[in-house]
């Protein structure tokens, strides 16, 4: 195992409270010194000046497609582009084909992403067996096999008193579980978030409350229960509120949100351009604004990425009929960088807060420090580095994604997992 | 004497649109050419009394494809008359179900007809935007939106726009009411987009599960009750109800349906009395209009027919013209 010596860098460590120029060494796959007196000889140097390491970033929400979805992903490929894009852990869904709905499959997670050697892999199980909403999967075999948590995704349980009693159920395992939330036959046939666009647009909406609804149900089934909940991609105005609310009086819930839902609108979907389709859709500016003042204010704990791939005949497909979703994993950092680091509107603590520390506490990973003992997940953001988004540049098998072509300022250049550089340009 | 392409003129400069893909992005001017020129395509080409003279061959040796992947009888007739008064040649495509239920993606469509060399394409599909991707993607070649989804039917309401022109000599002041299933009808989204454009007052009219409140913050009056506006509306265009685009069913029954929103004798009786009545077809006799009122001397059901090929001679010569230029 090497040794790092990463020299230099302006280390943030928010769960410290360090923000300084610091070098870190690192040493079978801890954090060994910081600022040691003595540099092993044996020692591996990076000079870091003008960078910034951080805890490893950590995402909650992403589709490896693997197994039965190769064609839009592999586990291969997509903890490529996670740590390409500055993640270190991920947790992946189970919305596979087969679900991950049995200890087989989820060993095979785990086996495929440990021979990938790219990033940490959290396979998230489901609820219910096969995602059908009927009854209980595994859960206790599925956590024993490592899965991180529980969640039926975008199948979501429908029916309140089975999600209830997986609630209970997580309770022994203390495991968080994931909600989805979506009243699906409000939703039905829909493409876009219901509102005046839709309305000129002729296209079929999905309307807030759909998700307002599953929000509030999973809040208050969490508050009678005590269980860890987490809600998946916050698009609503009424989901942060309802959630802050929850907060407020103790419930343990926790939430995230997608760079997309914090950047885009439905105004994007007048182009009819199918990588604007996604699940929850793009609400319009009021829901936007809200859930920027809701990760601001502490309301929504982490940004996720809902890395959908999918593959190129798929998503060309007429707007009503290609699939939901936008890959995320390489251009989460740099939108956010943007979005609230170039616009004052965060510090880089803040940020790496919502990618990194409380992603980890979400999931129960003791991960998102720098501390030394703790695990060398590091990520090194470069944030003045100037590229463009290319087909090529995309280490996803899918390039489905709105920012083809787009200019970005700064990026992960190297990301250290388990002490290891696993990706470095 | 017969109209003949030598002295028929060039195509209008102000026009340079290869594309019809809706009226929301046309400008009044732009509908009002429109319209204008399907006014002259009807006077001296369609009413002439003799036949060979009902031909103008503007676009003699240019090919346009039907590519309706959904069914129609009078839409493709008409676009199919319209370019064969033209001169041009017109193919159907059979294209009998979408891509959504076969292996070829809309894409590989277009670009198999773009091979085979043709210079307009006139389609029709069930989603949304489709018309506007295909326009992204085919150079050199006119794409007529024929009818999106629940989105847009431009030629349909340019008809529906010449139909009450010609009966009132004006859009602007009137006050146009639009009957039915709005929430899935293209024809009325086309209609308010083109209507407002040219001064008219729109108002939308149909059960409160078809009729949005949004339409009034984009300029439009809603009615839950059709009697309450029949004394003050110059032209009621009565909708199809849509049923095989209704995701959820919108109302208890049909006949429900009817003794709220038919217009009947007797409704008609509380209308103006120069009211128009319009309605896109096909009609269903006995839900959305009543067979005296649908055959009665206010409507103009069979005028719209004449006057949609007329809009789509227009339209397949301004759209064609302008690709022809911007290619060059």
């Amino acid at each position: 195992m090497s040794t790092l010596f990463l020299e230099n860098a302006r280390v943030i460590d928010p769960a410290a409270g360090t923000d300084r120029q610091a070098n870190l060494l690192i040493r079978a796959g801890k954090i060994a010194a910081i600022d040691p007196s003595e540099v092993p000889a044996d020692a591996q140097r990076h000079d870091l000046s003008g960078k910034i390491a951080v805890p490893g970033l950590i995402d909650l929400h992403v589709h490896l497609r693997e197994p039965g979805g190769e064609e839009d992903e592999s586990i291969e490929s997509g903890t490529l582009a996670a740590v390409a894009g500055g993640f270190t852990s991920i947790a992946c869904c189970p919305n596979t084909q087969p679900p991950l709905d049995t200890q087989a499959s989820v060993e095979l997670v785990r086996q495929l992403s440990l021979r990938a050697r790219h990033c940490r892999v959290y396979p998230l199980c489901c609820i219910s067996k096969n995602r059908e909403g009927n009854e209980l999967a595994e859960l206790g075999v599925l956590f024993a096999a490592g899965a991180a948590g529980c969640t039926d995704d975008g199948a979501p349980v429908a029916d309140a008193e089975l999600m209830r009693r997986a609630m209970e159920y997580t309770l022994m395992f203390d495991k968080p579980i994931l909600s989805h939330a979506e009243s699906l036959p409000l939703d039905k046939g829909g493409v876009m978030h219901e509102g005046l666009v839709s309305l000129e647009l002729g296209l079929r909406g999905m309307p807030a409350a759909a998700e307002d609804i599953m929000v509030s149900r999973d809040i208050h089934l969490a508050e009678i229960t005590g269980a860890r909940l987490h809600i998946m991609h916050v698009s609503t105005e009424g989901a942060v509120a309802a959630i802050r609310r929850a907060k407020k009086r103790g419930v343990s819930v926790t939430a995230e949100v997608t760079p997309h839902h914090l950047t885009l609108t439905d105004e994007s979907l007048r182009s009819f351009d199918s990588n604007f389709k996604m699940n929850p859709p793009l609400r319009s500016a009021r829901h936007v604004e809200a859930c920027v003042n809701g990760l601001l204010d502490g309301t929504i704990d982490a940004i996720s990425t809902d890395h959908a791939p999918h593959a190129r005949e798929k998503k060309i497909r007429e707007i009503n009929v290609a699939p939901f979703g936008i890959i995320g994993l390489e251009t989460a950092l740099p939108l956010m960088i943007e979005k609230f680091i170039s616009s004052g509107l965060m510090t880089w603590p803040q940020l790496i807060e919502k990618m990194s520390v409380n992603p980890s506490r979400i999931l129960g990973i003791n991960k998102g420090s720098l501390a030394v003992g703790a695990d060398a997940d590091v990520t090194v953001i470069d944030p003045e580095t100037e590229w463009t988004l290319t087909e090529d540049a995309i280490h996803s098998k899918s390039c489905n994604t709105p920012w083809l072509g787009r200019r970005f300022r700064g990026r992960a250049v190297m990301t250290v997992v388990d002490g290891e550089v696993r990706y470095k340009i | 004497m017969s109209a003949s392409a030598e002295t028929w003129g060039a195509p209008p400069a102000e026009w340079t649109r290869s594309h019809l893909l809706g009226l929301e992005t046309l400008s009044k001017e732009e509908i009002t050419l429109l319209l204008d020129t399907a006014e002259r395509f009807r006077g001296e080409v369609l009413e002439n009394p003799l036949g060979t003279g009902r031909k103008i061959p503007l676009l003699a040796g240019r090919t346009i494809v039907n590519l309706f992947f959904e069914n129609s009888t009078r839409t493709k007739t008409s676009f199919g008359l319209a370019g064969r008064r033209l001169g041009a040649d017109v193919v159907e495509f059979a294209a009998a179900t979408s891509s959504l239920s076969k292996g070829e993606t809309i894409i590989d469509t277009a670009q198999n007809i773009l091979a085979m060399g043709v210079d307009a394409v006139v389609v029709r599909h069930s989603c949304p935007g489709t018309p506007h991707i295909l326009s992204r993607r085919l150079e050199h070649c006119s794409v007529l939106n024929a009818g999106d989804g629940t989105h847009e039917h431009p030629t349909q309401a340019l008809l529906d726009i010449l139909t009450i022109r010609r009966r009132f000599g004006r859009i602007e002041g009137l006050t146009v009411a639009l009957v039915g299933d709005i929430a899935h009808s293209r024809t009325a989204r086309s209609d308010i987009y083109g209507l407002k454009k040219l001064g008219a007052k729109v108002i939308v009219c149909g059960p409160s599960t078809l009729v949005s409140q949004g339409w009034q913050k984009l300029g439009v009056e809603y009615s839950y009750s059709l009697d309450a506006i029949l004394p003050r509306v110059d032209v009621f265009n009565l909708l199809r109800i849509q049923f095989e685009r209704q995701v959820v069913r919108p109302f208890p029954s049909i006949r429900e349906y009817a003794l709220l929103y038919a217009m009947n004798a007797q409704r008609l009786a509380a209308c103006k009395k120069d009211v128009l009545i319009i309605a896109p077809g096909p009609i269903n006799r006995g839900v959305e209009i009543t067979p005296e009122v649908a055959d009665g001397p206010q409507s103009a059901i069979l005028d719209q027919v004449t006057n949609g090929v007329a809009v789509r001679m227009a339209a397949l010569w301004l759209t064609l013209s302008a690709g022809r230029k911007n290619s060059k």
